[in-house]
């Protein structure tokens, strides 16, 4: 999927990250505990989260992802969209709930990605 | 295989913001050095994790990161409370995090054992009132 298709799909803003878009995505996670998203290796390229802080962004940055879709309407601070977009991050901001947000991402192809390392 | 590149960092214990910046800083160097993404995220995540409990639980510390041909090893060192139960804080799920820090994403007790499960080996050494001591390697 691309990036753009979750733009779409979501009714999302695009925050940072603009020149990305096209990049294509093959899973994503939805959470709010970040040691969980920290937990296991999985090939996911997304985090779909209802935070809004730094930390948000170094998880991602850790785990490889390439895009954040914050839910809920919740806007980051400057801040946080600035490291973001430092570490090449495409960030998403939609109004969508996260089950809603999730359910739409799933049911349109984006996967749940598969554990790699135990 | 004696030979070494250190980096050094001090994490600032009163600033959640800023929390994990060293080991951003790490992965960036790892990189430029061109050790593989997975070596990469394996010794980056545990130090993060690390870093974060420093800033949570113990009121900052310093971080060494020994980067050797074969291996990396990472030293995070801290003169916080220390951890009275070091089997007990291993396990998953076991954590004393306030609610404020739960709030900000982390406090699910999963930390230490992630820290455990990318690296190929972890030492604690903690001493109520005194301190704590995390020694991880990473085979390269
Ligand atoms: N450096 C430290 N100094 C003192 N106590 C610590 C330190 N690191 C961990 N602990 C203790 O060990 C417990 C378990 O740590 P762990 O990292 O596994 O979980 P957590 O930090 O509470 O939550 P999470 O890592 O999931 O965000 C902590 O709640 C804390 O009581
Ligand atoms: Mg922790």
């Amino acid at each position: 999927m691309k990036i753009r298709t979750i733009l779409e799909l979501l009714d999302a803003k695009v925050l940072c990250g603009e020149d990305k878009l096209d990049g294509a995505v093959h899973s994503a996670c939805g959470c709010d505990m970040m040691c969980d998203v920290l937990a296991f290796v999985k090939e996911q390229a997304v985090l779909v989260t209802g935070l809004c802080n730094p930390q948000v962004v170094r998880t991602a940055v850790m785990m490889d992802m390439r895009c954040i879709v914050f839910v809920r309407g919740k806007m980051p601070p400057a801040d946080v969209i600035a490291l973001a977009d430092d570490a090449g991050l495409v960030v998403l901001a939609t109004n969508e709930r996260m089950y809603t947000a999730c359910g739409k991402l799933y049911a349109n192809g984006l996967a749940g990605g598969e554990v790699i390392n135990e | 295989m004696s030979e070494c590149v250190n980096f050094h960092f001090d994490i600032d214990g009163d600033n959640f913001t800023s929390a994990g910046e060293a080991s951003v800083r790490i992965k960036k160097h790892l990189r430029d050095m061109g050790f593989s993404p997975e070596t990469i995220r394996r010794v980056s995540v545990a130090m993060y994790e690390g870093e974060i409990n420093m800033v949570i639980h113990a009121d900052g510390g310093s971080a060494d990161v020994n980067v050797y041909v074969d291996r990396i090893e990472i030293i995070l060192a801290d003169s916080g409370p220390g951890i009275s139960n070091i089997e007990l804080a291993m396990q998953e799920g076991y954590s004393t995090a306030p609610d404020n820090i739960r709030s900000l994403g982390f406090g699910a007790g999963m930390g230490l054992p992630n820290m455990k499960r990318y690296t190929d080996s972890m030492k604690i050494e903690s001493e109520v009132g005194k301190g704590t001591t995390i020694y991880m390697t990473v085979n390269v």
